[in-house]
């Protein structure tokens, strides 16, 4: 059995640009803007750094292929550089490779940054693009809202739910996120909102309105990471470490295997037990201070909340809208703002959910900071309901 | 009659469910052509933006092979003035759909409104080959504002012939060839051009079509007055009526052509009274089909007692009871390209079909062929190497499993307004067969507010995308409400 990631590795520093319509930026000038305040924070010289990995996933749109447009950006000299994507969840996978790395022993110190250009697209949304050559000739004609829209029918019809109280749930999941926003400079969209603003908004994909889809930002995230032995060496104190580092890919068995219900992610729910105990957190209901989700929409964020043990099964829509999971509530989630109003640069959005724990775990979140955090769960999330990559991360203080 | 008789054995129907009101488009255009307030009556089948002869011929083929062997097909003749390939075998396409076998005989027929009735008429005369399916289809296009536009409507038929218990004999065929010019389309105009109207009724009709008639009936020696049924297309108003009487047919006979209804459906409209007339035909009864243009084609049937135990199908009454009245006359002027709507940047991106992709899986695409583990039983789609079952994952070990007359139930759902369609919103979602196997698909004429989980769904064969940029339209499989 393998021993896992637990206290192997540490964060030495992290960086995250403004997210938003960064009209003035290149995809280069947000990678500068993330690196130049990691590695500020990490208190090192590039040169330090033995290998790092990109991660961005609709790069058409921006960098072109490979990892060569992180080396040239960031003039790294000549190391070891890797791209990856896996949908949305690209972020954690740099994060992965970063760590990882450190951890079998082939670099001391490493650099995982994430970065996407949205907003030279000429339209609002995701940009529309083929899904592969065999894919293009029988999926449906989706849009992103439109296939994690496939969860509520779902869902309600599951749990006898009523599509109203669903609506209004999914409502105060978005109202929550733009009241946390608020609080956090960096965020896209910080503006309040109230649930009549939510439930009178025009229609996307039904029973998802214009509020229940997360903004689509430009911006970049980085994370330099090292051992605790080299981050002592380096004066470090208080060292944020990483607990767990899973990812569940589907095989098929959602979307062709007649048993999955549509209501949940089979994903997400196999990634976070072996998280959980990888962690060894027992129960996360309890246990877990802070939750950052891939809340690409508003009842992603809510089936999540059950997928992520947080909430019974069944109970998601009581426990939102008791504000189980507000910035006072005993777990709050999206305290940063999350996808739905920090934005989702989708390759940065993994590495900026560990930013945010980060930030929270060393006391340096500012207005937003809760007191006293152990432990910190990140789930990214890349796909559609019937197949996608579900990634988590567990931070919590080394040693603890 | 003889147990190995031959004739027709099996007749099937398809009209697309929009009915384009005609009063909207009397009250779109009025003001340029106050004349067509005069026909501004009942409504005209118009195709969804997802729907072409291909598509309105593979219904119309399914169900007229309910209860029948497919593998038994020897030839399959498409007729049609709207062929979407002018070289590619569109019948090629039809016969990919309903999964025909490869050792099969195909033939587009189009050139003229006899296209349907021609090769029908060959095809009977030509007996000999084996089982032949005669299918008619027809998307008829017509300027905006024209009288086409209020005269012609949208539709296939479909008539089986060969050997076995027949429906219906034939008694015998007529043609006559005169270049007679009421209409034309060269190749590269969208829409057709007709010369007036009263010229083609008395010069035409009733010169051309008594002809072929008296012609038909003197050689099988029978006396008209013992006609049933007098089927014969026609948008001059009360054509068939007049054309009757020249020939000395019982006025009763007379046919309706479907106009207040349907519309005209041009090469298909002849096998389609011919459908409607066997729905009702009681045994011994005869059918005479008169099919006009540059000349007629006149076909003589007798019905058989077999006619009685006629399989459940759709047929003519059931595609005509399906219906949805359609008054948005814009919205038929954009399916029909003739209004160049501002369709946004979502909808420009490239769709290029790769024909070695399409190729290798023509079965799983065209034929929406999935596949069944010999060793765990599970029903999956699509067909990969290696099985869905987590606890078998046998490699191989699938045989083809045919989804497309499969009916299922809606596992989840959404009217997505982002993503790009002719006519939004997209409806779409998770498919759960009956029997097994489940797809996250397309739906198509799904009406709002009335779709929710659990609602039981048929598959249907449909446009999937267009490309326009190297003319290429790629079809598949949607779901809609069974």
């Amino acid at each position: 059995m393998a021993s896992g990631i637990k206290d192997k590795v540490v964060i030495l520093g992290m960086g995250c640009s403004k997210f938003g319509e960064r009209w003035d930026c290149n995809a280069q000038d947000l990678m500068v803007e993330a690196f130049e305040e990691a590695l500020a924070d990490a208190g090192i010289e590039r040169k330090q750094i033995e290998a790092a990995w990109l991660g961005t996933a609709i790069e058409e749109q921006h960098l072109g292929k490979s990892a060569v447009p992180l080396a040239m950006t960031l003039r790294l000299p000549y190391i070891p550089v890797t791209r990856v994507e896996n949908y949305c969840a690209t972020g954690t996978e740099a994060l992965r490779g970063a760590v990882y790395a450190v951890a079998s022993g082939a670099a001391d110190i490493a650099l995982a940054l994430g970065v996407e250009k949205l907003k030279d697209t000429g339209y609002g949304g995701l940009p529309q693009r083929g899904r592969g050559a065999l894919n293009d000739l029988f999926w449906p004609n989706l849009s992103a809202p439109g296939s994690f829209a496939q969860l509520a029918s779902a869902y309600a019809a599951k749990h006898g739910a009523d599509k109203g109280d669903l609506k209004r749930a999914m409502a105060h999941i978005s109202v929550k996120s733009h009241a946390n926003a608020g609080k956090n400079p960096k965020a896209h969209l910080r503006n309040a909102i109230t649930m009549d603003d939510v439930m009178n908004a025009s229609m996307i994909a039904e029973p998802l309105g214009l509020y229940d889809c997360c903004g689509v930002s430009d911006g970049s995230a980085c994370a330099i990471v090292t051992t605790p032995d080299i981050a002592r060496g380096l004066g470090k104190k208080d060292l944020v470490a990483v607990k767990a580092l899973q990812v569940a890919v589907s095989n098929g068995e959602e979307v062709q295997y007649d048993q999955w219900d549509g209501s949940y992610f089979a994903t997400t729910r196999i990634a976070a037990a072996r998280a959980y105990a990888e962690a060894g957190i027992k129960n996360p209901r309890d246990q877990v201070s802070l939750v950052d989700v891939h809340d690409c929409f508003s009842v992603t964020e809510l089936v999540t909340m059950e997928d992520l043990q947080l909430s019974a099964e069944g109970s998601a829509i009581r426990d939102v809208l008791d504000g189980f999971f507000d910035a006072d509530g005993p777990v709050p989630c999206q305290i940063d703002g999350g996808l739905k109003c920090f934005g989702h640069p989708i390759g940065a959005s993994g590495l900026r959910m560990v930013y945010e724990m980060y930030l929270q775990l060393s006391g340096r979140a500012g207005a937003r900071q809760r007191a006293a955090p152990t432990w910190g769960v990140t789930h990214n999330l890349g796909g559609f309901p019937s197949q996608n990559v579900a990634a988590i991360a567990v931070l919590g203080s080394y040693g603890a | 009659m003889s147990a190995t008789d031959f004739g027709i054995l099996s007749f099937g129907a398809y009209v697309p469910r929009a009915r384009l009101q005609r009063k909207a488009i009397a009250a779109a255009n009025s003001w340029f052509a106050p004349g067509l307030r005069g026909l501004a009556k009942g409504e005209r089948a118009t195709c969804n933006w997802d729907e072409d002869s291909i598509t309105l011929a593979v219904e119309a083929a399914r169900d007229c092979l309910v209860g029948f062997d497919r593998d038994a097909l020897a030839q399959l003749v498409l007729a049609s003035t709207t062929l979407p390939f002018d070289d590619r075998c569109n019948a090629g396409v039809v016969a990919n759909a309903l999964q025909l076998k490869s050792a099969l005989r195909t033939l587009d027929a189009t050139g003229s409104l006899r296209a349907g009735s021609t090769a029908l008429a060959a095809a009977l005369d030509g007996g000999g080959y084996g089982q032949t399916l005669v299918v008619a289809a027809d998307a008829r296009k017509s300027k905006a504002g024209s009288v086409q536009e209020m005269h012609y409507g949208d539709g296939g038929a479909a008539l089986l012939l060969g050997q076995g218990q027949p429906i219906a004999r034939l008694i015998g065929t007529h043609s006559e060839t005169v270049d007679f010019v009421h209409q034309y389309r060269m190749h590269d105009k969208a829409h057709d051009y007709a010369w007036e109207e009263r010229w083609v009724r008395d010069e035409g009709y009733l010169k051309i079509v008594p002809r072929a008639v008296a012609a038909l009936l003197e050689r099988c020696a029978v006396d008209p007055a013992t006609i049933a049924h007098f089927c014969m297309p026609g948008t001059l108003s009360r054509i068939g009526a007049a054309v009757a009487k020249r020939i000395g047919l019982p006025d009763d006979a007379v046919r309706d052509n479907l106009a207040a209804v349907c519309g005209d459906t041009g090469a298909a409209h002849p096998l389609l009274m011919l459908a409607a007339a066997l729905e009702v035909a009681k045994p011994g009864e005869r059918i005479l089909v008169a099919a006009f243009g540059e000349g007629c084609d006149a076909l003589l049937f007798e019905v058989t007692p077999a006619i009685a135990g006629t399989v459940q199908r759709r047929g003519v009454k059931g595609a005509l009871a399906a219906r949805r009245e359609d008054g948005n006359y814009m919205r038929y002027l954009s399916f029909n390209k003739l209004i160049d709507l501002e369709r946004g940047m979502r909808a420009e991106p490239d769709k290029p079909t790769q024909m070695t992709v399409l190729y290798r899986n023509r079965d799983m695409i065209q034929g929406l062929v999935g596949g069944k583990c010999r060793r765990c039983g599970t029903v999956q789609y699509p067909r990969q190497r290696y099985c869905v079952n987590p606890e078998c994952n046998a490699l191989d070990s699938q045989d083809d499993y045919a989804f497309a007359e499969r009916h299922g139930k809606i596992l989840s759902y959404t009217a997505d307004a982002l993503t790009y369609s002719p006519d939004p919103p997209t409806y779409f979602g998770m498919v759960q067969f009956d029997g097994g196997g489940r797809m996250l698909m397309d739906f198509s004429e799904i009406e709002a507010g009335k779709i929710d989980v659990g609602l039981p769904v048929r598959m249907v064969y449909r446009i999937k995308d267009a490309d326009a940029m190297r003319g290429f339209v790629r079809y598949f499989w949607k779901a809609t409400p069974a």
